[in-house]
């Protein structure tokens, strides 16, 4: 009964506790460098691939460091604010949406009647990316989220200089089901989204996920994206989701701006 | 030699994990529809079954029976989570992948199990070769359910195409069924069928 003494239950469970928390602490912190690392590099290879600048064994960081700019953009105002007046977490390279969504200082509420792609808070700022040649902005990558079936699906979509066109739309981080609602990673229903019409020439929001296949045949076909099969859900998120963010509460008033911005040269 | 060999192998066929005793079949539902998740999973159970078998064998002299569970519990815990950061840090898109799987290996009855009924009567080496045989086991069935599920689900092996699906051009009409978690019952089941089936002995009396 020696080993059952109640000075001695304490004693193990004390032991086992400090070589336990030692052992995952000192993991911790000792891979915590490679994985910020990794978490980055995806970061911007995704932002990079929403841009159409992504090919296989490049050199993400160097071609990102090239070619894109990221700023800060007051979404009610539709104004870009300079980094330096931020504070830490809204830097660019700090810029954690779901930390930032759910901080009250810095997002508000939505209210769940108008809000099909259940976004649910909007944060006040929202990092975008510019891509740049010969200093002139050539497209816009615009981070986008929205619940689908199971997740909230975190992702990219990026606009041509006229602001009308799509150039690309990648999801980075969901928990759909693979096969069904997953099929937002397939290549080619990816590279369908490059070079449909997001909005009008007036400026009304027309892309749309459509249930079923795109008739190409029709004039329609220019704004239309082909449903996912078997995930009429998540289809619809995603539908709902590039309505909320291309509209008046997500980057319009940035998106009317940065048209003046071009079209003034 | 021959108890070690038989401690080592006994768990594949034999005494499967998954195949006799039907333990931890919640993973092998939910990270198979890949066979590249599937053995990063495979390798992180086997490893975490194998340590936390030795560091209960080396102090199961000291740990008195009240707390013994918790123990067990927080050793498992610690090796998971170990496990879970060593995936993050240099396999980051499977463990993406896997998500929150890797952390749910706390909760395989198989792990806890041979801590319960080996780790704590035998000493270390005879535990070591015990948990790295368990792991084997889990990893056989999972390696087998994963194939399948991944080449009959989107025709690929490991990411590469082994048969081009009719989506992207090729003949092959995908099994939708094989990437749901259903499909992993089905083939556990068959496999069991087939390991008893060579095996009669395995079969439980009516």
């Amino acid at each position: 009964m020696q080993s059952d003494s109640i000075m001695r239950t304490v004693l193990v469970a004390l032991g086992v506790c400090l070589v336990c928390s030692i052992m995952v602490a000192s993991a911790a912190v000792s891979l915590s460098a490679l994985q910020a690392e990794n978490k980055k590099l995806d970061k911007l290879k995704n932002i990079l691939q929403a841009g159409d600048l992504y090919t296989e064994n490049m050199e993400i960081e160097k071609v990102y460091n090239e070619k894109v700019q990221a700023a800060i953009v007051d979404l009610k105002k539709g104004q870009v604010v300079e980094i330096d007046q931020l504070p830490e977490e809204l830097q660019p390279a700090n810029f954690d949406i779901r930390k930032v969504s759910s901080n009250p200082q810095y997002s508000t509420a939505i209210d769940p009647k108008t809000d099909p792609a259940q976004v649910k808070r909007v944060p006040q700022y929202m990092p975008i990316y510019l891509v740049k040649e010969n200093n002139e902005t050539q497209k816009v990558i615009l981070p986008i989220h929205g619940k689908g079936l199971w997740s909230t699906l975190y992702g990219f979509i990026a606009l041509e200089r006229d602001l009308q066109t799509i150039a690309g739309l990648t999801y980075y981080e969901h928990a759909e089901t693979p096969g069904l609602g997953g099929e937002v990673d397939n290549p080619r229903w990816k590279a369908q989204w490059k070079g449909k019409q997001a909005f009008d020439d007036s400026g009304d929001i027309l892309i749309t996920v459509i249930k079923g296949i795109v008739d190409k045949a029709k004039p329609s076909a220019s704004y239309q994206i082909d449903g996912l099969a078997g995930a009429t859900i998540t289809t619809r998120g995603i539908d709902a989701t590039l309505k909320f963010w291309l509209g008046e509460r997500g980057y319009g008033p940035y998106l009317k701006k940065l048209a003046e911005e071009i079209n003034n040269g | 030699m021959a108890k070690y060999k038989d401690v080592l192998l006994d768990p594949v066929f034999n005494n499967n994990p998954i195949g006799l005793q039907i333990l931890g079949i919640c993973s092998a539902l939910a990270v198979t529809t890949k066979l590249e998740t599937t053995l990063v999973m495979a390798l992180a159970v086997t490893m975490v079954i194998t340590f936390s078998n030795l560091s209960v064998s080396l102090i199961r002299n000291f740990i008195p029976s009240s707390i013994r569970i918790i123990v067990e519990m927080t050793i498992i815990a610690s090796l998971v989570i170990i496990a879970d950061q060593l995936i993050k840090a240099y396999a980051f898109d499977v463990s993406k992948q896997l998500s929150v799987y890797v952390g749910l290996i706390i909760t395989n009855c198989i792990i806890m199990g041979r801590a319960e009924a080996f780790a704590l009567k035998n000493d270390p080496v005879i535990s070591l070769i015990d948990g790295i045989g368990n792991g084997l086991g889990y990893s056989f069935v999972l390696v087998f359910v994963g194939f399948f599920r991944e080449l009959l689900g989107s025709g690929k092996l490991l990411g590469y195409t082994m048969m081009t699906v009719n989506t992207e051009g090729g003949w092959y009409v995908p099994n939708g069924l094989f990437l749901l978690s259903p499909s992993a019952f089905i083939l556990i089941g068959l496999l069991i069928w087939g390991i008893r089936a060579w095996k009669p002995e395995q079969v439980e009396e009516e």
